[in-house]
């Protein structure tokens, strides 16, 4: 079969089985898109700003476990992309970013809409790739997807010159089953010696610990990790990123970690013997101060990527390889060898959590006349049954999802943890709608967030993802105003606006519905009949209460367990 | 700590510029860095010297190994290794200096590849600290110009770097 370059890129995605493209259009990129002209096989989803196509993507990778991937054109088209490329990046997800760029006789001539975007992108993504050969355009294509996929996922760009795809010239095509790269070979299994060595320190622990991370969600591990936490009766946290990958329900979990994370999770972390870090990276976020950071703990480390092992805390037993096949392999020599921790000090363990779990941390005034944007989260996840896919943008609100919905199942918590990109929400949202038609998709954001990728409501029109957002408005950036509140003396620079768009009409303006709700009486009926609403995007705009603070909260610089709890919580009086 | 790390990487065309960005994105020091196609033209030979603690040092290489197209790479300090640079050195050379400069680049083995009646070029191999060696005996003022390869290293024995 003898194909143009235009004709490559889209048949080559036909056969990777690419069910969405996100993009939009451009001079460089016109061939291609006449290419993609009158065909159905991949759909095209046309947004409204380069930055909404990776975030769908982002999220449709998220939500599928497959890649995500974006078109766009050269220059603008491509610079527009890189905010999203970084999210990705930052959280390990997959996306082939297909750009065009200008002819190669003129690249490096200041071409009109040129730019280095190999350069410009090279420090965000996992590999990228000039193609200067149309003949190698197919298999670039395949070893994009592989790349992107394995090991430790991540976008993968593919900056192809217009020459490239001249429909004019064809050349013969052949899109390989696999590559294989000399360069890059990512490890599956981890070694043997060292699984012995880690299923020997969990026998010994007397105080252990379990903190997973995203990699156990990309990993496709949750079952794995939920048969090892149950068979060891051990106490779970979850990072950020993490979460859904252990039933957030269940008694053994207690819940996130970190900066906002729980009082007993930190202090768990911060007293444990035994360490069983799997698929997380020791993120700042996470760790708090690193001197302090698990001082009396022995460190077991799994994870796909050997240089997230030992890069902040120094790590005892390290395992390189999949979660996987490296939890399987754990749990059968667990099982097999018979060794188990001591149950007496495991529930010495256990009764010591109980009495952190006690303080109820997360406890907040439900009396208030004002609506607690916690109360929203908690009815949200009432009403969803925790199964709900939930995407965020960036700040309060993300914390108070990651606090207060407790997910249940993997894949359905999608924020940007890593790069922390506002405006990823919505977008995202779209891209889960997309991949999965049936399920309730629920963007919440604030608005401050919501406003940096507006214009997807337009998108989301078009392809009809009737997503619903629940909009936390608390008429200020929430997080920055907290911090200082907390660290600046209550100077409140630059975190108000005092123009704020009527989100009702706003909504109503893009073809949605929008709702205002001020009473906290309101909230659950609001929403119920939003999500009754099946085949409509509804835009809810909660007025909540605009003092609100995220607890508990490690301040910048504290250990993980000088927590800052809420002032109306008090560990001397509760814990003595 | 002073290490030299050797890469084996695909001879692409950007794998120098992924290679230094790394450096430059996450603050490792580089302080010679070396470059040129091996007997296989797709691989190319990297020598890299660059400073830092131990744990500086793994992040560094498994950073690099992280790169996808760095194909192999060992850090050659740690174990049994030559290292050689090459110096191009122009110095003034007028009256008795003449001899003088001719006897202590004869000492450190160099070569004068080139003579004025003003200046000579030298050549000189070695490891850096003899070419270090080398232009501090010189005589302040003396020097014209001087041009460094950078290291560049092989290991001792048969076993070797290769794919």
């Amino acid at each position: 079969m003898e194909l143009s370059g235009a004709e490559i890129v889209v048949q080559a995605l036909k056969d990777e089985g690419v069910e969405f493209i996100f993009g939009y259009p451009g001079g460089a990129v016109l061939h291609i898109y006449d290419a993609l002209f009158g065909q159905e096989d991949v759909k095209h989803v046309l947004v409204r700003h380069e930055q909404g196509a990776t975030h769908m993507a982002d999220g449709y990778a998220r939500a599928t476990g497959r890649p995500g991937v974006v078109l766009a054109t050269s220059g603008p088209g491509a610079t527009n992309l890189v905010t999203g490329i970084a999210t990705a990046y930052m959280d390990s997800i997959p996306l082939v970013v297909i750009t065009g760029q200008v002819p190669t006789p003129v690249i490096g001539s200041d071409a009109f809409q040129e730019c280095d975007t190999v350069g410009i992108t090279r420090p965000c993504v996992k590999h990228n790739y000039l193609v200067k050969d149309r003949r190698k355009l197919a298999e670039t294509i395949k070893k994009a997807f592989y790349i992107a996929s394995t090991g430790r996922p991540g976008p993968v760009l593919v900056d192809i010159p217009k020459d490239i795809t001249d429909p004019n010239i064809k050349v013969p095509y052949h899109y390989p089953q696999s590559v294989s790269l000399r360069s890059y070979k990512p490890k599956v299994k981890g070694n043997p010696r060292q699984i012995r060595k880690a299923a020997d320190l969990i026998a010994s622990a007397r105080k252990p610990m379990i903190y997973s991370g995203g990699g156990v969600v990309l990993g496709e591990a949750a079952s794995e990790l939920t048969e090892l936490t149950r068979w060891l009766n051990f106490p779970i946290t979850n990072t950020l990123m993490g979460l859904g990958a252990y039933p957030g329900s269940d008694r053994q979990f207690l819940g996130m970690l970190g900066m906002h994370g729980t009082y007993e999770a930190n202090m768990a972390m911060h007293e444990c013997d035994v360490l069983i870090a799997i698929g997380a990276r020791f993120d700042d976020r996470v760790t708090g101060k690193l001197d302090e950071f698990c001082p009396y703990a022995k460190v077991i480390h799994i994870d796909v990527d050997p240089a997230s092992i030992a890069k902040n805390v120094p790590v005892d037993v390290p395992i390189v390889g999949q979660v996987k096949p490296v939890l399987s392999e754990l749990i059968s020599l667990l099982k097999s060898s018979g060794h188990r921790p001591d149950p007496d000090a495991l529930e010495a363990w256990w009764a010591q959590i109980e009495r952190w779990r006690s303080l109820d941390c997360l406890r907040y005034d439900r009396e208030s006349a004002l609506i607690k944007p916690q109360y929203v989260i908690e009815q949200l996840w009432e009403i969803t049954g925790g199964n709900a896919y939930v995407t965020s943008d960036v700040g309060q609100h993300q914390m108070w999802v990651a606090q207060y919905y407790r997910f249940e199942k993997p894949r359905r918590w999608i924020n940007s943890g890593g790069l922390g990109t506002m405006g990823f929400g919505m977008p995202s949202a779209i891209g889960v709608k997309l991949a999965h038609p049936e399920e309730e998709v629920v963007c919440v954001t604030g608005e401050a967030s919501i406003q940096m990728c507006i214009q997807e409501l337009s998108t989301a029109l078009q392809y009809k993802a009737p997503i619903k957002i629940v909009n936390l408005n608390n008429r200020y950036m929430g997080m920055v105003r907290q911090w200082q509140e907390f660290t600046y003396e209550s100077r409140y620079s630059h975190s108000y606006m005092d123009t704020i768009p009527d989100f009702v009409k706003l909504a109503e303006a893009y073809g949605h519905v929008g709702m205002r709700i001020e009473k906290p009486e309101e909230v659950r009926p609001a929403l119920e009949q939003a999500i009754a609403m099946k085949d409509r995007l509804v835009f809810l705009d909660f007025i909540t209460d605009r003092t609100e603070n995220v607890y508990p909260m490690v301040e910048a610089g504290k250990a993980q367990h000088q927590m800052r709890l809420p002032p109306w919580i008090s560990t001397d009086r509760e814990l003595a | 700590m002073r290490h030299i790390i050797s890469l084996l990487l695909e001879n692409e065309a950007g794998a120098l510029a992924r290679v230094a960005s790394l450096f430059a994105a996450r603050g490792y020091n580089i302080e010679a860095l070396t470059v040129a196609p091996t007997e296989d033209e797709t691989v190319s030979r990297m020598t890299i010297v660059t400073c830092g603690d131990e744990r500086i040092i793994e992040q560094i290489t498994k950073q690099l190994n992280k790169l996808i197209d760095v194909i192999k790479l060992l850090d050659i300090s740690g174990s049994g290794h030559i290292e050689r640079e090459l110096m191009l050195l122009k110095v003034r050379a007028r009256g008795e200096e003449r001899e003088e400069v001719k006897r202590l680049a004869d000492i450190f083995r160099g070569r004068i590849v080139d003579v004025t009646s003003q200046a000579y070029v030298i050549e000189m191999t070695g490891d850096s600290a003899k070419l270090d060696a080398f232009l501090a005996n010189l005589a302040p003022g003396q020097i014209i110009e001087v041009v460094r390869s950078g290291p560049t290293g092989i290991l001792r024995g048969e076993r070797g770097l290769h794919l």
